[in-house]
């Protein structure tokens, strides 16, 4: 029982200290705000996803059209529009990049 | 020293209502110390845990009967690895088995992304927390495993059945696959009360779901292999509210791993994967439910006990906050564009999630109605075979071509001529296949048939596919065969890994046509000297032995068999009467497999009854193709792991990615 009572003890006493750590080791910070996404983080990430995507569905194209999957024409029917979906997006990264602080193209 | 393993599980209370609270403070107000300190508290509460399951753990090793948990569920005389698997052999043992997991995953869940989707994390910590505060009640105020009384000189034992390597490990993979999905679940709600709605909460969660669901898909198949060794009624699933219980989760977060994919490759169905989410968690909230509140009566489930009404009152919070969240931010999850054909890869992806989501609901129904006939009309009713036979058929055989379709077919839209050119080879295979099997007999059952049929057509897919890319890889790279087939799965693992599942479940299927649509059986009374014949196998009774060992009395009836004129053997059936406390021993019944490797078809008898006068009862069955279903095990699991093994290139694209969006990556 008191085996059991000073374990007991020794484990709150431990989580406690954990659960304080972050004000024990921080005791005035500079700063406690949590860093939240600004509006023009949301949107590079948005586009860095679209050009992800479009990157990703070329690759996916290029594969599809050399294993045979899809033939000639429906090739060159899709790689336009991929590419200028890729391209818009990378376009919208680099003015983000040249220009920080700018809002990008808006939200289709 | 129980008082030290209540202690512990207050603490985890304790710890987790604070990370509930302070959590939801810190991400509301934007406080990162408050949130460090939420994020510590949810590690803190896997501390605590730990210290309760080992002293648990150790109340078994040293047969510490004044638990009560300990001496209702294990003896002296119980085999020391049965001691370990008797701590979840019972209803408070698997609910601390359930916590443990559930808050090992969380502090390994938080701890991993705590730097990388470190805006997300900070909502994630109060639902993981919430969870655990659901469950760490149970343990402290409804079902506690610390529970002491006057020390009996030994304990009830662990049921028989349970004395089985198979069910050793069937919970704990089943809890893995359980729990695992709270993890989306949390990532999902965060990414919802947080307003991120973009990728990062599907890319950071593919493993944990991946993982979740490889390790429900083993626990089922654990499972069926127990009830079919042990349970002794010749099957492996008998649609067992309990066993339904485990499959529904598991299809829907089958359905959830393929509608990703689609969000990740088209930005679409944004929706549909946080409802997909949501409702895999609640089902798997349910399956626990259904098996320790007694609401239904199942070999697996556990006695009536109190801790029903909270459970359920846990679900209609989880159901509820998930339910209003997605209303909230509905806003937030439209799609940016739109299904170009109703012949393209996603289009099948759709219709694959359909098929999914329809059985997983009909399935729910099933299991639903007579527990809502009670309760309401105060009228048993009973779900049978027949109604679930038909819905598998009717939404399975559909999946099984849909699998072998869906690579062929080019992402966002595809031409007749395409169409023709890449169906061909597995379409004239499959339809070769179908025309031998028709000649050979197969017609017999012709959901069986059209089972054979398009599993021909899904391996012949899949095939071509590793055989289309392995030459493409060649052509590019002037790599050797070998190596561009190792090239290939190697830099496109989610893909070949995810076919590797497909020929698994391919397996499955041909194993469970094989063994219920052309299996043979016969029964009868037989006295030493006499035979039976099934399919063609003659079966002769020879004799009937009886042993004592340290835990139980054996009884086995001796079986020489026969095929085709060639000895085979013999083989031994019978009942083990175990010797535990009690005015009855419990009786299990000993089935006798005689397993063909070559051709994956077992002998399979059972002594229903062992007579006085030595004559016994059979009931033999013979079951073609059984041992594959078993084999898609392992396949399951090679494909699984070549899915979930780290892709290094892909994290760095994630690394530019979420590096340029002014947040880091996410580990997944």
């Amino acid at each position: 029982m008191t085996v059991a009572l000073v374990l007991g003890g020794i484990l709150a006493v431990a989580c406690v200290v954990l659960v304080a750590l972050p004000f024990l080791r921080e005791p005035d910070p500079v700063s406690d705000e949590l860093h939240a996404l600004t509006a023009e983080e949301r949107d590079r990430l948005r586009l860095a996803e679209e050009r992800d995507r479009a990157l990703a569905a070329l690759k996916e194209l290029e594969a599809d059209h050399r294993a045979g999957r899809i033939d000639d024409d429906d090739y060159r029917a899709s790689l336009g529009p991929l590419r200028r979906e890729a391209a818009e997006a990378l376009a919208a990264l680099e003015a983000y990049g040249r220009h920080p602080g700018r809002q990008g193209r808006p939200t289709s | 020293m129980p008082e030290l393993g209540r202690a512990a599980l207050v603490i985890t209370l304790g710890l987790s209502v604070y990370a509930l609270v302070a959590g939801a403070a810190a991400a509301t107000l934007g406080r990162r110390r408050l949130a460090h300190s939420a994020r510590n508290a949810l590690i803190g509460a896997f501390a605590s845990t730990v210290v309760a399951s080992v002293v648990l753990a150790v109340a078994f090793a040293r047969d510490d009967f004044s638990l009560t948990y300990v001496a209702d569920h294990s003896s002296r005389s119980l085999g020391g690895i049965y001691k370990l698997s008797a701590f979840w052999g019972g209803q408070e043992g698997s609910l601390l088995l359930w916590l443990l997991i559930l808050t090992g995953y969380s502090a390994l869940a938080v701890w991993l992304n705590r730097r990388r989707a470190r805006d997300l994390v900070v909502w994630v910590v109060p639902v993981l927390a919430g969870i655990c505060v659901g469950f760490s009640w149970l343990l402290v105020a409804v079902a506690s495993p610390f529970a002491v009384q006057a020390a009996p000189l030994d304990g009830a034992g662990l049921n028989p059945s349970l004395q089985n390597p198979y069910m050793m490990s069937h919970p704990p993979f089943l809890y893995l696959g359980y729990v695992g999905l709270a993890v989306p679940f949390a990532f999902a709600m965060g990414a919802l009360l947080s307003g991120r709605t973009d990728e990062r909460w599907i890319v950071t969660t593919r493993r944990w779901t991946l993982l979740a669901w490889t390790a429900l898909g083993i626990g089922q198949l654990l499972g069926a292999h127990w009830a079919y060794v042990e349970v002794g009624w010749g099957g492996y699933y008998a649609w067992d509210p309990v066993e339904n219980a485990a499959l529904m989760p598991f299809l829907a977060a089958t359905a959830f791993l393929h509608s990703v994919m689609i969000q990740e490759k088209r930005g679409m169905l944004k929706v549909w994967n946080v409802v997909l989410v949501s409702l895999a968690f609640c089902l798997s909230l349910f399956g626990t439910f259904l098996t320790r509140s007694g609401v239904v009566n199942s070999i697996h489930s556990f006695t009536r006990s109190d801790i029903g009404p909270w459970f359920l009152a846990f679900i209609i919070v989880a159901v509820a906050f998930s339910t209003a969240l997605i209303l909230w931010r509905l806003p937030l999850l439209r799609s940016t564009t739109r299904l170009e054909s109703l012949v393209s890869r996603e289009a099948v992806f759709l219709y694959n999630n359909l098929l999914l989501v329809a059985l997983c609901l009909t399935i729910l129904w099933g299991v639903a109605w007579p527990i809502l006939s009670e309760a309401v009309r105060g009228q048993s009713v009973v779900v049978g075979r027949p109604y679930y036979d038909f819905f598998l058929r009717i939404f399975g055989l559909p999946l099984l071509l849909l699998m072998g379709a869906g690579p062929l077919i080019a992402w966002r839209r595809a031409s007749l001529r395409g169409l023709l050119r890449t169906f061909a080879w597995p379409g004239g295979i499959a339809v070769a296949t179908g025309i031998v099997l028709l000649a050979r007999g197969a017609g017999s059952s012709i959901p069986g048939l059209i089972a054979y049929t398009f599993s021909a057509f899904v391996l012949a897919a899949i095939a071509l596919e590793f055989a289309r890319g392995t030459r493409a890889r060649r052509a590019l790279s002037s790599e050797s065969w070998p190596v561009a087939f190792a090239s290939l799965i190697g830099r496109n693992r989610r893909r070949y890994g995810g076919y590797v599942v497909h020929a698994a479940v391919v397996l499955l299927a041909i194993g469970i046509a094989g063994s219920s649509a052309y299996d043979s059986v016969t029964e009868g009374r037989l006295a030493p000297g006499q035979s039976l014949a099934v399919a063609d196998y003659r079966l002769t009774y020879e004799k009937l032995a009886e042993r004592d060992t340290d835990h139980a009395t054996e009884v086995r009836a001796q079986v020489a068999v026969v095929r085709a004129g060639k000895d085979l053997g013999t083989v031994e059936a019978g009942k083990n009467s175990y010797r535990i406390a009690g005015p009855e021993p419990q009786v299990s019944s000993e089935v006798g497999i005689r397993t063909n490797y070559a051709t994956g078809e077992d002998l399979f008898v059972i002594a229903e009854q062992v007579n006085d006068d030595g004559s016994v009862y059979f009931r033999v069955f013979v079951k073609p193709l059984v041992n594959l279903i078993w084999l898609a095990g392992l396949v399951f699991l090679l494909g699984s792991v070549i899915a979930l093994w780290p892709d290094a290139r892909e994290e760095r694209r994630l690394a530019v990615r979420y590096g340029e969006a002014g947040s880091p990556a996410p580990s997944r």
